[in-house]
Protein backbone atom coordinates (compact mmCIF):
# COMPACT_ATOMS: atom_id res chain seq x y z
CA UNK A 1 0.00 0.00 0.00
CA UNK A 2 1.63 3.36 -1.11
CA UNK A 3 2.18 5.81 1.71
CA UNK A 4 -0.15 8.72 1.42
CA UNK A 5 1.54 12.30 1.39
CA UNK A 6 0.31 15.53 2.93
CA UNK A 7 -0.94 16.33 -0.31
CA UNK A 8 -3.31 13.03 -0.27
CA UNK A 9 -4.61 13.79 2.91
CA UNK A 10 -5.23 17.34 2.21
CA UNK A 11 -7.25 16.16 -0.51
CA UNK A 12 -9.08 14.03 1.25
CA UNK A 13 -10.43 17.09 3.94
CA UNK A 14 -14.05 18.46 3.57
CA UNK A 15 -12.86 21.82 3.12
CA UNK A 16 -9.34 21.64 1.60
CA UNK A 17 -10.51 18.96 -1.02
CA UNK A 18 -12.34 21.96 -2.82
CA UNK A 19 -9.11 23.63 -3.29
CA UNK A 20 -7.98 23.68 -7.40
CA UNK A 21 -4.91 21.58 -7.43
CA UNK A 22 -2.20 23.91 -8.07
CA UNK A 23 -3.24 25.55 -4.72
CA UNK A 24 -3.28 22.60 -2.96
CA UNK A 25 0.45 22.21 -3.91
CA UNK A 26 0.81 25.21 -2.34
CA UNK A 27 -0.65 24.56 1.18
CA UNK A 28 0.72 20.80 0.92
CA UNK A 29 4.19 22.37 1.03
CA UNK A 30 3.52 24.02 4.23
CA UNK A 31 2.32 20.85 6.08
CA UNK A 32 3.96 17.90 8.37
CA UNK A 33 2.64 14.99 9.80
CA UNK A 34 1.85 15.36 14.12
CA UNK A 35 1.24 12.89 16.25
CA UNK A 36 -0.18 13.63 20.13
CA UNK A 37 -1.22 10.69 22.37
CA UNK A 38 -4.17 10.73 25.14
CA UNK A 39 -3.96 13.59 27.19
CA UNK A 40 -1.41 15.37 25.25
CA UNK A 41 -1.79 19.37 25.05
CA UNK A 42 -2.35 20.36 20.92
CA UNK A 43 -2.99 23.87 21.70
CA UNK A 44 -2.68 26.11 24.87
CA UNK A 45 -4.82 29.46 24.98
CA UNK A 46 -2.89 32.71 24.10
CA UNK A 47 0.15 31.10 22.93
CA UNK A 48 0.82 32.17 19.09
CA UNK A 49 -1.45 30.41 16.58
CA UNK A 50 1.08 29.21 14.77
CA UNK A 51 -0.06 26.18 13.60
CA UNK A 52 -3.19 25.00 11.47
CA UNK A 53 -4.36 21.11 13.09
CA UNK A 54 -5.98 18.90 10.64
CA UNK A 55 -7.17 16.07 12.30
CA UNK A 56 -6.69 12.98 10.14
CA UNK A 57 -7.43 10.10 13.18
CA UNK A 58 -8.72 10.71 16.98
CA UNK A 59 -10.25 13.31 19.23
CA UNK A 60 -9.83 16.43 20.58
CA UNK A 61 -11.57 18.28 23.11
CA UNK A 62 -11.60 22.05 23.24
CA UNK A 63 -11.55 23.13 26.60
CA UNK A 64 -11.97 26.54 28.64
CA UNK A 65 -10.56 26.76 31.67
CA UNK A 66 -12.10 29.10 34.34
CA UNK A 67 -11.05 30.79 37.59
CA UNK A 68 -11.59 27.95 40.79
CA UNK A 69 -13.47 25.93 38.52
CA UNK A 70 -12.91 22.48 36.66
CA UNK A 71 -12.26 23.05 33.29
CA UNK A 72 -15.35 22.98 30.91
CA UNK A 73 -15.38 20.81 27.55
CA UNK A 74 -17.20 23.11 25.00
CA UNK A 75 -16.47 21.27 21.68
CA UNK A 76 -14.96 18.12 20.34
CA UNK A 77 -13.09 17.60 17.19
CA UNK A 78 -12.69 14.44 15.01
CA UNK A 79 -11.48 12.90 11.75
CA UNK A 80 -11.88 15.87 9.35
CA UNK A 81 -11.83 18.81 11.38
CA UNK A 82 -9.41 21.41 11.70
CA UNK A 83 -8.55 22.67 15.26
CA UNK A 84 -9.01 26.18 16.17
CA UNK A 85 -8.88 28.93 13.68
CA UNK A 86 -7.10 31.86 15.35
CA UNK A 87 -4.13 31.31 13.38
CA UNK A 88 -6.31 33.21 10.35
CA UNK A 89 -7.50 36.51 12.35
CA UNK A 90 -5.43 38.40 13.92
CA UNK A 91 -3.26 38.89 16.14
CA UNK A 92 -3.08 35.10 15.96
CA UNK A 93 -3.09 33.68 19.41
CA UNK A 94 -4.56 31.04 20.19
CA UNK A 95 -8.16 31.64 21.78
CA UNK A 96 -8.78 28.15 23.93
CA UNK A 97 -6.66 25.07 24.86
CA UNK A 98 -7.05 21.46 22.93
CA UNK A 99 -5.97 18.36 24.43
CA UNK A 100 -6.22 15.04 22.92
CA UNK A 101 -8.32 12.71 23.80
CA UNK A 102 -7.24 9.54 22.26
CA UNK A 103 -4.11 9.12 20.31
CA UNK A 104 -4.22 11.84 17.82
CA UNK A 105 -2.61 11.54 13.82
CA UNK A 106 -3.06 15.29 12.19
CA UNK A 107 -1.31 17.26 9.63
CA UNK A 108 0.25 20.36 11.03
CA UNK A 109 0.54 23.43 8.45
CA UNK A 110 2.83 26.09 9.05
CA UNK A 111 0.54 29.38 9.38
CA UNK A 112 3.18 31.61 8.53
CA UNK A 113 3.81 29.99 5.81
CA UNK A 114 0.01 29.49 4.53
CA UNK A 115 -0.57 33.10 5.10
CA UNK A 116 2.83 34.29 3.64
CA UNK A 117 1.93 32.06 0.40
CA UNK A 118 -1.96 33.91 0.53
CA UNK A 119 -0.16 37.13 0.27
CA UNK A 120 2.12 35.75 -2.70
CA UNK A 121 -0.76 34.03 -4.51
CA UNK A 122 -4.14 35.98 -4.32
CA UNK A 123 -5.75 32.36 -5.91
CA UNK A 124 -4.94 30.82 -2.59
CA UNK A 125 -6.15 33.35 -0.67
CA UNK A 126 -9.22 33.06 -2.73
CA UNK A 127 -9.70 29.56 -2.29
CA UNK A 128 -9.65 30.26 1.66
CA UNK A 129 -12.15 32.52 1.62
CA UNK A 130 -14.13 30.28 -0.41
CA UNK A 131 -13.89 27.01 1.20
CA UNK A 132 -13.10 28.17 4.31
CA UNK A 133 -16.32 30.60 5.15
CA UNK A 134 -18.50 27.90 4.83
CA UNK A 135 -16.51 26.11 7.27
CA UNK A 136 -16.64 28.73 9.66
CA UNK A 137 -20.61 29.93 9.39
CA UNK A 138 -21.25 26.13 10.44
CA UNK A 139 -19.68 26.01 13.29
CA UNK A 140 -20.81 29.43 14.36
CA UNK A 141 -24.33 28.30 13.23
CA UNK A 142 -23.89 25.24 15.45
CA UNK A 143 -22.19 27.51 18.55
CA UNK A 144 -25.52 29.62 18.45
CA UNK A 145 -27.62 26.96 19.01
CA UNK A 146 -25.32 25.36 22.44
CA UNK A 147 -25.19 28.61 23.79
CA UNK A 148 -29.35 28.54 23.81
CA UNK A 149 -29.24 25.68 26.67
CA UNK A 150 -31.85 23.95 24.36
CA UNK A 151 -32.39 20.60 26.35
CA UNK A 152 -33.11 22.44 29.61
CA UNK A 153 -36.60 22.53 31.70
CA UNK A 154 -37.65 25.88 29.75
CA UNK A 155 -37.09 24.66 26.46
CA UNK A 156 -40.06 23.51 24.62
CA UNK B 1 -49.65 13.47 4.22
CA UNK B 2 -49.17 12.78 7.86
CA UNK B 3 -47.81 10.96 10.27
CA UNK B 4 -49.37 7.24 10.17
CA UNK B 5 -52.65 7.53 10.95
CA UNK B 6 -53.49 4.75 13.65
CA UNK B 7 -56.35 3.32 15.48
CA UNK B 8 -57.55 5.96 18.08
CA UNK B 9 -59.25 5.44 21.64
CA UNK B 10 -61.44 7.63 20.23
CA UNK B 11 -63.53 5.42 18.04
CA UNK B 12 -63.13 2.86 21.29
CA UNK B 13 -65.14 4.11 24.36
CA UNK B 14 -65.84 7.74 26.10
CA UNK B 15 -62.90 9.22 24.27
CA UNK B 16 -63.24 12.32 27.01
CA UNK B 17 -63.53 9.61 30.21
CA UNK B 18 -59.96 8.85 32.07
CA UNK B 19 -59.75 5.25 32.84
CA UNK B 20 -58.02 4.36 36.30
CA UNK B 21 -54.35 2.67 35.98
CA UNK B 22 -52.24 1.80 38.81
CA UNK B 23 -48.42 2.64 39.47
CA UNK B 24 -46.60 -1.02 38.80
CA UNK B 25 -43.32 0.71 39.17
CA UNK B 26 -41.91 4.12 38.73
CA UNK B 27 -37.97 5.28 38.74
CA UNK B 28 -35.84 8.09 38.16
CA UNK B 29 -34.22 8.66 34.93
CA UNK B 30 -33.11 11.89 35.80
CA UNK B 31 -33.21 14.47 38.07
CA UNK B 32 -36.02 16.25 37.19
CA UNK B 33 -37.29 12.95 34.97
CA UNK B 34 -39.41 10.25 36.07
CA UNK B 35 -40.89 6.40 34.13
CA UNK B 36 -44.15 5.05 35.66
CA UNK B 37 -44.98 1.25 34.58
CA UNK B 38 -48.63 1.44 34.59
CA UNK B 39 -51.32 -1.48 34.43
CA UNK B 40 -55.04 -0.66 33.77
CA UNK B 41 -58.00 -1.16 36.27
CA UNK B 42 -61.10 -0.90 34.35
CA UNK B 43 -60.16 -3.25 31.60
CA UNK B 44 -57.79 -4.27 29.21
CA UNK B 45 -54.66 -1.24 27.55
CA UNK B 46 -56.02 -0.11 24.20
CA UNK B 47 -52.92 -1.23 21.75
CA UNK B 48 -50.62 2.19 20.94
CA UNK B 49 -48.43 2.86 18.30
CA UNK B 50 -44.73 4.33 18.44
CA UNK B 51 -45.31 8.10 18.64
CA UNK B 52 -48.50 7.94 20.35
CA UNK B 53 -49.83 9.96 23.62
CA UNK B 54 -51.84 9.74 26.47
CA UNK B 55 -53.40 12.02 28.25
CA UNK B 56 -52.49 11.04 32.09
CA UNK B 57 -54.62 12.53 34.64
CA UNK B 58 -52.84 13.34 38.19
CA UNK B 59 -56.14 13.01 40.44
CA UNK B 60 -56.96 16.55 41.93
CA UNK B 61 -54.32 18.16 40.24
CA UNK B 62 -55.22 17.61 35.55
CA UNK B 63 -54.50 15.93 33.15
CA UNK B 64 -50.80 16.40 30.65
CA UNK B 65 -49.88 14.70 27.51
CA UNK B 66 -47.13 11.91 27.95
CA UNK B 67 -45.51 10.11 25.17
CA UNK B 68 -46.17 6.45 25.70
CA UNK B 69 -42.23 5.36 25.64
CA UNK B 70 -42.27 1.59 25.95
CA UNK B 71 -42.36 -0.55 22.24
CA UNK B 72 -46.02 -1.46 21.24
CA UNK B 73 -44.81 -5.21 20.82
CA UNK B 74 -44.18 -5.54 24.33
CA UNK B 75 -48.22 -6.58 24.99
CA UNK B 76 -49.10 -5.84 28.56
CA UNK B 77 -46.42 -3.06 29.28
CA UNK B 78 -46.96 0.96 29.45
CA UNK B 79 -44.39 3.05 30.35
CA UNK B 80 -44.31 7.25 30.47
CA UNK B 81 -41.36 8.81 31.10
CA UNK B 82 -41.92 12.15 32.70
CA UNK B 83 -39.95 15.64 33.22
CA UNK B 84 -41.12 17.61 35.90
CA UNK B 85 -41.93 21.07 34.78
CA UNK B 86 -45.08 21.91 36.18
CA UNK B 87 -47.98 20.92 38.86
CA UNK B 88 -49.25 18.12 36.73
CA UNK B 89 -46.04 16.66 35.39
CA UNK B 90 -44.68 17.46 39.11
CA UNK B 91 -47.57 15.67 40.29
CA UNK B 92 -46.87 12.78 38.13
CA UNK B 93 -43.32 12.69 38.64
CA UNK B 94 -44.46 12.32 42.43
CA UNK B 95 -46.81 9.44 42.04
CA UNK B 96 -45.24 5.81 43.84
CA UNK B 97 -46.29 1.98 43.28
CA UNK B 98 -49.54 1.44 44.03
CA UNK B 99 -51.14 4.79 43.28
CA UNK B 100 -53.72 5.64 40.96
CA UNK B 101 -53.92 7.95 38.03
CA UNK B 102 -56.41 8.17 34.96
CA UNK B 103 -55.82 7.76 31.20
CA UNK B 104 -57.14 8.49 28.20
CA UNK B 105 -55.55 7.32 24.87
CA UNK B 106 -53.81 6.68 22.82
CA UNK B 107 -54.59 9.51 20.67
CA UNK B 108 -52.14 11.37 17.78
CA UNK B 109 -50.10 10.06 14.58
CA UNK B 110 -47.22 7.41 15.00
CA UNK B 111 -43.85 7.40 13.17
CA UNK B 112 -44.32 5.53 10.22
CA UNK B 113 -41.90 2.39 11.38
CA UNK B 114 -43.23 0.20 8.77
CA UNK B 115 -43.33 2.71 5.60
CA UNK B 116 -39.38 3.12 5.73
CA UNK B 117 -38.33 -0.79 5.10
CA UNK B 118 -35.31 -0.96 2.96
CA UNK B 119 -34.52 2.33 4.16
CA UNK B 120 -31.59 3.67 6.57
CA UNK B 121 -33.28 4.64 9.64
CA UNK B 122 -31.62 7.69 11.73
CA UNK B 123 -33.46 8.46 15.59
CA UNK B 124 -32.10 11.97 15.73
CA UNK B 125 -33.06 12.69 19.61
CA UNK B 126 -32.90 15.75 21.71
CA UNK B 127 -32.97 15.52 25.32
CA UNK B 128 -36.58 13.96 26.79
CA UNK B 129 -36.88 13.45 22.90
CA UNK B 130 -35.59 10.21 22.97
CA UNK B 131 -38.83 9.12 25.07
CA UNK B 132 -40.97 9.08 22.49
CA UNK B 133 -39.19 7.53 19.96
CA UNK B 134 -37.87 4.91 21.81
CA UNK B 135 -40.63 2.74 20.64
CA UNK B 136 -40.17 3.56 17.39
CA UNK B 137 -36.39 2.53 17.90
CA UNK B 138 -37.71 -0.60 20.00
CA UNK B 139 -39.71 -1.24 16.94
CA UNK B 140 -37.26 -0.96 14.47
CA UNK B 141 -34.70 -3.44 16.48
CA UNK B 142 -37.42 -5.72 16.56
CA UNK B 143 -37.47 -5.99 12.77
CA UNK B 144 -34.08 -4.97 12.06
CA UNK B 145 -33.16 -7.21 8.83
CA UNK B 146 -35.69 -4.84 7.31
CA UNK B 147 -33.87 -2.03 7.13
CA UNK B 148 -30.29 -0.95 5.77
CA UNK B 149 -29.27 0.52 9.29
CA UNK B 150 -30.15 2.12 12.21
CA UNK B 151 -28.54 5.29 13.61
CA UNK B 152 -29.22 6.99 16.77
CA UNK B 153 -27.95 10.42 17.05
CA UNK B 154 -28.92 11.87 20.53
CA UNK B 155 -28.21 15.20 22.01
CA UNK B 156 -28.41 16.28 25.82
CA UNK B 157 -27.17 19.85 27.75
CA UNK B 158 -24.92 17.53 29.60
CA UNK B 159 -23.52 13.85 30.59
CA UNK B 160 -25.90 14.13 33.56
CA UNK B 161 -29.14 14.52 30.80
CA UNK B 162 -28.44 11.87 29.00
CA UNK B 163 -31.67 9.60 28.97
CA UNK B 164 -31.91 5.98 29.57
CA UNK B 165 -28.04 5.81 29.67
CA UNK B 166 -27.98 1.84 30.65
CA UNK B 167 -30.11 1.13 27.51
CA UNK B 168 -27.45 3.57 25.44
CA UNK B 169 -24.25 1.55 26.79
CA UNK B 170 -26.22 -1.61 25.50
CA UNK B 171 -27.21 0.24 22.07
CA UNK B 172 -23.68 0.88 21.72
CA UNK B 173 -22.40 -2.09 22.06
CA UNK B 174 -24.67 -3.73 19.90
CA UNK B 175 -23.76 -4.24 15.80
CA UNK B 176 -27.82 -3.86 15.05
CA UNK B 177 -27.40 0.26 15.25
CA UNK B 178 -24.69 2.72 15.46
CA UNK B 179 -24.80 5.40 18.43
CA UNK B 180 -23.64 8.35 18.27
CA UNK B 181 -23.97 10.55 21.49
CA UNK B 182 -23.20 14.20 21.82
CA UNK B 183 -23.39 16.77 24.53
CA UNK B 184 -23.14 20.37 24.92
CA UNK B 185 -20.31 20.46 27.06
CA UNK B 186 -18.86 18.19 30.11
CA UNK B 187 -15.69 18.17 32.49
CA UNK B 188 -12.79 16.42 31.58
CA UNK B 189 -13.23 12.97 32.01
CA UNK B 190 -15.96 12.70 29.73
CA UNK B 191 -15.00 10.89 26.26
CA UNK B 192 -17.86 11.17 24.17
CA UNK B 193 -18.59 14.07 21.62
CA UNK B 194 -19.22 17.62 22.58
CA UNK B 195 -21.52 20.07 20.35
CA UNK B 196 -24.70 20.20 19.13
CA UNK B 197 -26.48 17.48 17.52
CA UNK B 198 -26.28 18.98 14.04
CA UNK B 199 -22.83 18.94 13.96
CA UNK B 200 -22.62 15.43 14.45
CA UNK B 201 -24.85 13.93 11.71
CA UNK B 202 -21.79 14.09 9.02
CA UNK B 203 -20.20 11.40 11.16
CA UNK B 204 -23.61 9.86 11.82
CA UNK B 205 -24.66 9.07 8.17
CA UNK B 206 -21.15 8.65 7.34
CA UNK B 207 -20.42 6.43 4.19
CA UNK B 208 -24.61 6.23 4.35
CA UNK B 209 -26.09 7.65 0.90
CA UNK B 210 -28.28 10.33 2.46
CA UNK B 211 -31.09 9.96 -0.15
CA UNK B 212 -31.55 6.68 1.34
CA UNK B 213 -31.88 7.56 4.73
CA UNK B 214 -35.27 8.05 6.86
CA UNK B 215 -35.34 10.30 9.90
CA UNK B 216 -37.13 10.52 13.09
CA UNK B 217 -36.37 13.32 14.99
CA UNK B 218 -37.65 14.82 18.49
CA UNK B 219 -36.57 17.03 20.75
CA UNK B 220 -36.83 21.29 21.73
CA UNK B 221 -38.81 22.63 18.98
CA UNK B 222 -35.78 24.72 17.76
CA UNK B 223 -33.36 21.38 17.66
CA UNK B 224 -35.97 19.54 15.47
CA UNK B 225 -36.21 22.69 13.18
CA UNK B 226 -32.38 23.20 12.57
CA UNK B 227 -31.91 19.23 12.50
CA UNK B 228 -34.42 19.20 9.47
CA UNK B 229 -32.71 21.52 7.94
CA UNK B 230 -29.26 20.34 8.28
CA UNK B 231 -30.66 16.92 7.20
CA UNK B 232 -31.61 18.54 4.13
CA UNK B 233 -28.73 20.08 3.36
CA UNK B 234 -26.55 16.71 3.48
CA UNK B 235 -29.26 15.26 1.04
CA UNK B 236 -31.42 13.53 2.83
CA UNK B 237 -35.15 14.42 1.16
CA UNK B 238 -37.68 17.11 3.38
CA UNK B 239 -40.03 13.68 2.57
CA UNK B 240 -38.32 11.48 4.25
CA UNK B 241 -38.22 13.29 7.43
CA UNK B 242 -40.57 13.22 9.98
CA UNK B 243 -40.92 15.28 13.39
CA UNK B 244 -42.83 15.44 16.56
CA UNK B 245 -44.28 18.55 18.02
CA UNK B 246 -45.55 19.41 21.09
CA UNK B 247 -48.98 22.04 21.92
CA UNK B 248 -50.71 22.87 25.41
CA UNK B 249 -53.32 20.21 25.11
CA UNK B 250 -57.19 20.20 26.57
CA UNK B 251 -59.19 17.56 24.71
CA UNK B 252 -56.77 15.39 22.63
CA UNK B 253 -59.18 14.58 20.22
CA UNK B 254 -59.87 17.44 17.92
CA UNK B 255 -62.71 19.42 19.55
CA UNK B 256 -61.57 22.11 21.81
CA UNK B 257 -58.84 23.99 19.82
CA UNK B 258 -56.03 24.35 22.62
CA UNK B 259 -53.40 22.43 20.19
CA UNK B 260 -54.35 24.48 17.16
CA UNK B 261 -51.09 24.97 14.90
CA UNK B 262 -52.05 26.70 11.89
CA UNK B 263 -54.55 24.88 10.21
CA UNK B 264 -53.90 21.28 11.72
CA UNK B 265 -54.83 20.27 15.90
CA UNK B 266 -51.70 18.81 16.75
CA UNK B 267 -53.52 16.41 19.09
CA UNK B 268 -55.65 14.76 16.24
CA UNK B 269 -53.29 15.85 12.81
CA UNK B 270 -49.54 15.33 15.06
CA UNK B 271 -48.16 15.02 16.99
CA UNK B 272 -45.89 13.51 13.93
CA UNK B 273 -46.10 15.16 11.02
CA UNK B 274 -43.93 14.95 7.95
CA UNK B 275 -41.29 18.06 7.75
CA UNK B 276 -42.76 19.38 4.46
CA UNK B 277 -46.18 19.77 6.11
CA UNK B 278 -44.76 21.67 8.78
CA UNK B 279 -41.11 23.81 7.73
CA UNK B 280 -43.17 26.74 6.84
CA UNK B 281 -44.90 27.44 9.97
CA UNK B 282 -42.20 26.22 12.29
CA UNK B 283 -39.84 29.47 10.54
CA UNK B 284 -42.89 31.93 12.00
CA UNK B 285 -42.79 33.54 15.60
CA UNK B 286 -46.70 33.74 16.04
CA UNK B 287 -47.71 30.31 15.67
C1 LIG C 1 -47.99 15.17 22.18
C2 LIG C 1 -47.24 15.52 23.41
C3 LIG C 1 -46.38 14.59 23.98
C4 LIG C 1 -45.69 14.90 25.15
N1 LIG C 1 -44.88 13.94 25.68
C5 LIG C 1 -44.25 14.20 26.84
C6 LIG C 1 -43.45 13.20 27.46
O1 LIG C 1 -43.32 12.08 26.96
N2 LIG C 1 -42.85 13.51 28.62
C7 LIG C 1 -42.98 14.75 29.20
O2 LIG C 1 -42.40 14.97 30.27
N3 LIG C 1 -43.70 15.72 28.62
C8 LIG C 1 -44.35 15.46 27.48
N4 LIG C 1 -45.13 16.44 26.91
C9 LIG C 1 -45.17 17.77 27.55
C10 LIG C 1 -46.17 17.79 28.70
O3 LIG C 1 -47.46 17.60 28.19
C11 LIG C 1 -46.07 19.14 29.41
O4 LIG C 1 -44.78 19.29 29.95
C12 LIG C 1 -47.06 19.23 30.52
O5 LIG C 1 -48.34 19.33 29.98
C13 LIG C 1 -46.81 20.43 31.38
O6 LIG C 1 -47.90 20.55 32.28
P1 LIG C 1 -47.66 21.06 33.78
O7 LIG C 1 -48.98 21.34 34.40
O8 LIG C 1 -46.76 20.12 34.50
O9 LIG C 1 -46.86 22.39 33.59
P2 LIG C 1 -47.44 23.84 33.31
O10 LIG C 1 -47.86 24.43 34.62
O11 LIG C 1 -48.44 23.78 32.22
O12 LIG C 1 -46.13 24.53 32.79
C14 LIG C 1 -45.11 24.87 33.74
C15 LIG C 1 -43.92 25.48 33.05
O13 LIG C 1 -43.34 24.52 32.17
C16 LIG C 1 -43.28 25.01 30.88
N5 LIG C 1 -43.62 23.93 29.97
C17 LIG C 1 -44.87 23.53 29.62
N6 LIG C 1 -44.78 22.52 28.75
C18 LIG C 1 -43.46 22.28 28.57
C19 LIG C 1 -42.74 21.36 27.78
N7 LIG C 1 -43.34 20.53 26.96
N8 LIG C 1 -41.37 21.36 27.85
C20 LIG C 1 -40.74 22.24 28.64
N9 LIG C 1 -41.40 23.14 29.40
C21 LIG C 1 -42.71 23.17 29.36
C22 LIG C 1 -44.31 26.10 30.78
O14 LIG C 1 -43.95 27.07 29.82
C23 LIG C 1 -44.27 26.66 32.18
O15 LIG C 1 -43.24 27.60 32.32
C24 LIG C 1 -45.83 16.16 25.74
C25 LIG C 1 -46.66 17.12 25.16
C26 LIG C 1 -47.36 16.81 24.01
C27 LIG C 1 -48.26 17.83 23.41
S1 LIG D 1 -56.35 19.45 22.45
FE1 LIG D 1 -58.36 20.00 21.96
S2 LIG D 1 -58.24 20.22 19.82
FE2 LIG D 1 -56.31 19.41 20.33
Amino acid sequence: MAIKTIRDHLAENPVFSGFDGDTLDLVAGCGHNVHFEAGDQVLREGTDADAVILLRHGDVAIEVAAPQKDPLIVETLHEGDIVDWSWLVPPYRNMSDARALTDVRAISLDAGCIRGKCDDYPKLGYQMFKHWLPHLAGRIRAQRLQVLDLYGADAG
Amino acid sequence: MRGEAVLSAAGQTDPMLPRRARVRSAWRELDDAVSLSLEPVDGDLAPFAAGQFNMLYAFGVGEAAISVSSSPDTTGELIHTIRDVGAVSGALTRLKAGDMLGLRGPFGTAWPVEAQRGRHLLIMAGGLGLAPLRPALLQALARRDAFAGVTLLMGARDPGGILFPDELAEWTESPDLDVVVTVDSAAPGWTGSVGVVTTQLPRALAGIDPTAVSAFVCGPEIMMRHSALALADMGVPDAAIWLSLERNMKCAIGFCGHCQFGPDFVCKDGPVFPWPHVAARMALREI
